[in-house]
């Protein structure tokens, strides 16, 4: 019995130079942080103010936090995949070997959908959405935690897997016959597996949180028509991750069975049906990337209205469209594989509902406009991403409505046109959303803005840089060129790829300002230091200091109408409330249940893709233990008195005066 | 600006609903959210029991449902599961009314009808193996194996539950947050009962039948 | 008072002042226990008897399946059609309507498939699934 199962001094890939220079890069990256903390002195600070912490504001910052480290970790993917197919033209091979170049792409895609676009979305909302309902938390705060030290979980498996192993070669949706153990036999589909189960796990908890709070939680008044469109938005998307999350769940599992146990869920033989997982993939992937874009919807509504100065334009067309969004999403997944031989019928049918599902974000976007329409637009970094949102996702909306006809899908399946279309809607919508929700919401976090000019810097490297990164493609898609080619014949393709790989640049430009804007923020911090509502803003978050005191509010708000704050600010003016006394306030404890949590995944994680299995039982072991210890807490509650908050809000008035 | 924020205070009375009243108290903001997971894990069982019914013919010349399946052996594993929902209702009551005993007579024979299912359900697995209709035989086995076995791997997690609750009550009485994770824990036994009524017919009675 | 005005926790005892002549509580589940064992026989029985039409067979079994799990929501779960059940119901609609999609679109999709994709093959060596 072997104690470290399949692992040995092997899987270091010490034969590949480019992975061993991102290892070293990445070791180096993580040495450099943990000394700084070090340096500082901060772990106890950290571990009790953060990595503890089940407070949605700082829950949600880590998210955010994780989703633009993995964004500088798929980019660099990207931009990787851009070289080579620049030079890789007419019988040249370029520098990556097409192993490498098939993990690449690989975690690409799965990296940018699952620990970056998901985090980010996911982070922003658990901001936003307990602030603007006018409450003091998520339903259930340490299973908040929970989720998000399992999705970190899944993004440290994906990252060891550059380092030890290797990733799956199989693309981000694992197709079978190829993910299955005889022609992957190696570690990079259980990378793949696992990293995907745990993080799923943590998806679809929060999924429950989220619509918890929502339905059960708002504040005093807040029926349903009187919430912000954001939480409308949040609500869509959460009901999507209860419904979707759980096949994915079972369909990797079921390909987890096949690989550990020999099952024949989609092996060639014995009666396995790969299709079979094509179909239940897409159930969960198609409202997946609605998961994605509806909080960026919610974001543009939010921003477009606040800097318009007026309230959103037809708020209830806007929640009609959301929840017809969330409905039909789940009726359309087929149209990801129109190719892969259905009738007629069936692609005729969902061929049509795919049109159809366009609609709702046509009302959407003819909202956002005549919202700005009459209204005196400010111009900030948040509009820009606003208006390049909305230019820009029109145009991959449209190639998507064009992929929704059969026979176009069957010229155009699984070419760079189709490539371009997605990073068109996903970038153009879901990207841009999280940058402008990053932007609108980063002041409100910390107390101070960012630097608007290298905002405004960012801003036009990524808008340009997309076009040119991602046009080219379209293109090229209808010259010929399919997805995923390590190296292509055709020269008349390659002039386009090198434009493409110009654009890829031009994004990292757009990266390096929000890097720089981010440094020189902090710096000038004390100069760009803001009050409570430094954008003259609607919702219930802009009522409430900058930062927020742990409990949000010092009193639970009473709501008498839609852009709450916004009515209240007019009441204010007409009438002063009367001075109340303070009253204590019951807050959850920190707790390191998630955190602990999360470190019994990443045992059970790693030691069941190298088949430890002892080390396996004792993760599941400590796992268990762990909840044991969360059950039986005594006092997972404590007050704050009430004269802690007289004297924060003392302090706040003082500032506000000075 | 004043930074405490108090948006008029509206008397309760002028409410129109429960939409409009806050949050609502916690033993129902548990129970709904417990409620939503319920409900995700039914959508999982749904993404098993469609593998299983395109697979189920799959059999690769292997044993077919009506070759294996005996039907005493899972009427039988439904009257004790049945049975378990019941009692684990009376349960419920005993709780409501603090009734220590009550509640601890109820868990326990919730527990062993439980187990007792489990038991049938092994067996029935291990003589199927015996015989070579393994999960790895065909992909209809697999289907098989993976839709009831889940439903058995549930089962199994829940009388853990059950015998925590119950240290739970032993150490911390009838507390508040005791009281809404039994609550929780009578959702789940009920839910598990309902999927058990579809694996039931689908799996075994439409495997034997049709 | 408040909780009249909220809604009712899923599974939970609809509250006395609510209900001043519902029967008591464990006579509801008792009758629940006796509908269902009941309903399962009749399961039992229509798998195995040969007085009905084959093709109805299927349908009656479903049929009778939906029953029993309606018996567990009415009975055990205590799901009613009152104004404090609604988030309840709509939650419960929303997964049966997800239920519904996934396990009918894949069965009429794969089926499709299958039809279109799988080489015929002769019935010694069949495979798959085929209808």
């Amino acid at each position: 019995m072997n104690l470290l199962g399949k692992l040995d001094w092997s899987a270091i890939p010490l034969h590949q130079p480019i992975i061993m220079g991102a290892t070293a890069f990445m070791a180096l990256v993580v040495v450099a942080v943990l000394g700084f903390i070090t340096m500082k002195g901060a772990w106890l600070y950290l571990w009790r103010e953060w990595l503890t912490s089940v407070d949605h504001k700082r829950i949600g910052v880590m998210y955010c936090i994780l989703a633009l480290v993995m964004l500088l970790r798929g980019f660099s993917d990207a931009i990787m995949m851009r070289a080579q197919q620049a030079v890789a033209a007419g019988g040249a091979q370029g520098y990556l070997p097409p192993e490498h170049f098939d993990q690449i792409f690989s975690a690409h895609g799965t990296i940018m959908i699952f620990f970056m676009a998901m985090p980010f979305v996911v982070g922003l909302m658990n901001f936003a959405v307990p602030l603007q309902l006018g409450i003091r938390d998520v339903a259930f705060p340490t299973l908040n935690s929970v989720s998000f030290w399992l999705t970190a979980a899944g993004a440290l498996l994906i990252n060891v897997s550059l380092a030890i192993g290797e990733f799956s070669k199989a693309g981000w949706w694992g197709y079978p016959p190829l993910s299955e153990l005889q022609y992957s036999p190696g570690v990079g589909v259980d990378y793949y597996l696992w990293s995907l189960q745990i993080s799923g796990l943590g998806t679809l908890l929060s999924g429950i949180n989220f619509v918890t709070t929502i339905l059960k939680m708002r504040a005093r008044g807040m029926g349903y028509m009187r919430m912000p469109v954001f939480c409308w938005t949040a609500l869509a998307t959460n009901l999507l991750i209860v419904a979707a999350f759980p096949v994915l769940t079972a369909v990797l599992a079921m390909l987890l069975l096949d690989r550990y146990l020999g099952f024949h869920f989609f092996t060639n033989d014995a009666g396995g049906n790969q299709m079979l997982y094509a179909n239940l993939f897409w159930v969960w992937g198609h409202p997946e990337v609605y998961i994605l874009v509806l909080p960026a919807f919610g974001v543009f509504s939010e921003v477009i209205a606040t800097f318009s100065g007026k309230p959103l334009f037809g708020y209830r067309s806007m929640v009609v469209a959301t929840m017809a969004i969330c409905v039909l999403s789940f009726f359309v997944w087929l149209h990801h594989f129109f190719t892969m031989g259905a009738s007629a019928n069936v692609n005729g049918f969902f061929g049509i509902m795919s049109m159809i599902i366009a609609l709702p974000t046509g009302v959407k976007i003819y909202n956002w406009l005549f919202t700005m329409y009459g209204g005196r637009v400010r111009f900030t970094v948040p509009v820009l991403w606003t208006i390049g949102f909305m230019v820009t996702f029109v145009i991959g909306g449209m190639t998507g409505v064009l992929h929704a006809v059969p026979p176009v899908s069957f010229q155009l399946h699984n070419s760079v046109f189709l490539i371009a279309h997605f990073h068109n809607v996903i970038i153009g919508g879901v990207v841009f959303g999280a940058m402008a929700g990053y932007t609108y919401w980063f002041p409100k976090a910390f107390g101070f803005a960012l630097d608007e000019r290298w905002g405004k810097a960012s801003f036009w490297c990524w808008l340009v840089g997309f076009y040119l990164a991602f046009m080219p493609l379209y293109l090229v898609g209808l010259m010929g060129m399919t997805r995923r080619l390590h190296h292509y014949d055709n020269p008349a393709w390659q002039p386009w790829l090198i434009v493409a790989m110009i654009g890829a640049v031009v994004i990292l430009g757009g990266i390096v300002c929000q890097i720089v804007q981010l440094v020189v923020s902090i710096r000038a911090r004390d100069k760009l230091r803001v009050a409570a509502d430094p954008w003259n803003g609607r919702t219930l978050e802009w009522a409430t200091a900058s930062p927020p005191p742990a409990w949000n509010f010092a009193f639970a708000p009473n709501v008498t109408g839609t852009d709450a704050f916004w009515t209240s600010k007019r009441r204010e003016q007409d009438k002063p409330e009367p001075a109340r006394a303070y009253e204590p306030i019951e807050m959850p404890k920190n707790s390191a249940t998630g955190f602990v949590s999360a470190f019994f995944a990443v045992v059970i994680g790693f030691s069941m893709i190298w088949h430890i299995w002892w080390l396996a039982s004792v993760g599941v072991f400590g796992a268990f233990v762990t909840l044991l210890a969360f059950a039986f807490r005594r006092h997972p509650e404590f007050e704050v008195p009430a004269e802690q908050i007289a004297q924060f809000e003392r302090a706040q008035q003082a500032g506000a005066a000075a | 600006m004043n930074v405490a924020t108090t948006i008029d205070g509206v008397p309760l009375e002028a409410l129109a609903s429960a939409s409009e009243a806050g949050p609502a108290p916690k033993r129902i903001v548990v129970a709904y959210g417990f409620w939503i997971f319920l409900l995700s894990d039914i959508v999982m069982f749904a993404a098993l029991f469609a593998s299983y019914a395109v697979l189920v013919h799959a059999t690769a010349g292997g044993p077919t449902g009506a070759q294996l399946f005996n039907q005493t052996t899972v009427a039988i594993e439904t009257v004790c599961l049945l049975v378990s929902s019941y009692t684990c209702g009376l349960m419920s009551l005993a709780i409501n009314s603090r009734n220590r005993f009550g509640t601890y007579l109820g868990a326990l024979i919730t527990f062993a009808l439980g187990a007792a299912f489990l038991t049938l359900e092994l067996r029935e697995f291990a003589d199927m193996i015996a015989h070579g209709a393994t999960p790895q035989r065909s992909a209809f086995l697999s289907a098989f194996f993976t839709l009831v076995g889940c439903h058995g791997l549930h089962v199994t997690l829940g009388l853990i539950w059950l015998v925590v609750m119950m240290v739970q009550v032993a150490v911390m009485g009838f507390a508040t947050s005791v009281q809404h994770r039994l609550l929780c824990f009578s959702l789940f036994w009920h839910a598990l009962d309902i999927v058990w009524v579809g694996v039931f017919t689908v799996v075994y009675l439409m495997g034997v039948s049709l | 008072m408040t909780d009249v005005l909220h809604d009712r926790a899923p599974g939970d005892i609809p509250s006395e002042e609510m209900e001043a002549s519902a029967p008591s509580q464990a006579l509801i589940y008792t009758l629940g226990l006796l509908v269902a064992l009941i309903l399962t026989a009749t399961s039992f029985w229509v798998a195995n008897t040969s007085l009905l039409w084959p093709g109805g067979v299927g349908l009656g079994l479903a049929v009778l399946a939906i029953a029993q799990m309606g018996i567990h929501l009415v009975f055990f779960l205590h799901i009613t059609t009152g104004s404090d059940s609604t988030n309840n119901i709509l939650a419960l609609a929303f997964g049966l309507l997800i239920v519904l999609v996934v396990v009918a679109g894949t069965m009429w999709i794969v089926t499709d498939l299958n039809d279109n994709m799988l080489m015929p093959s002769s019935n010694a060596m069949n495979m798959r699934m085929q209808r």
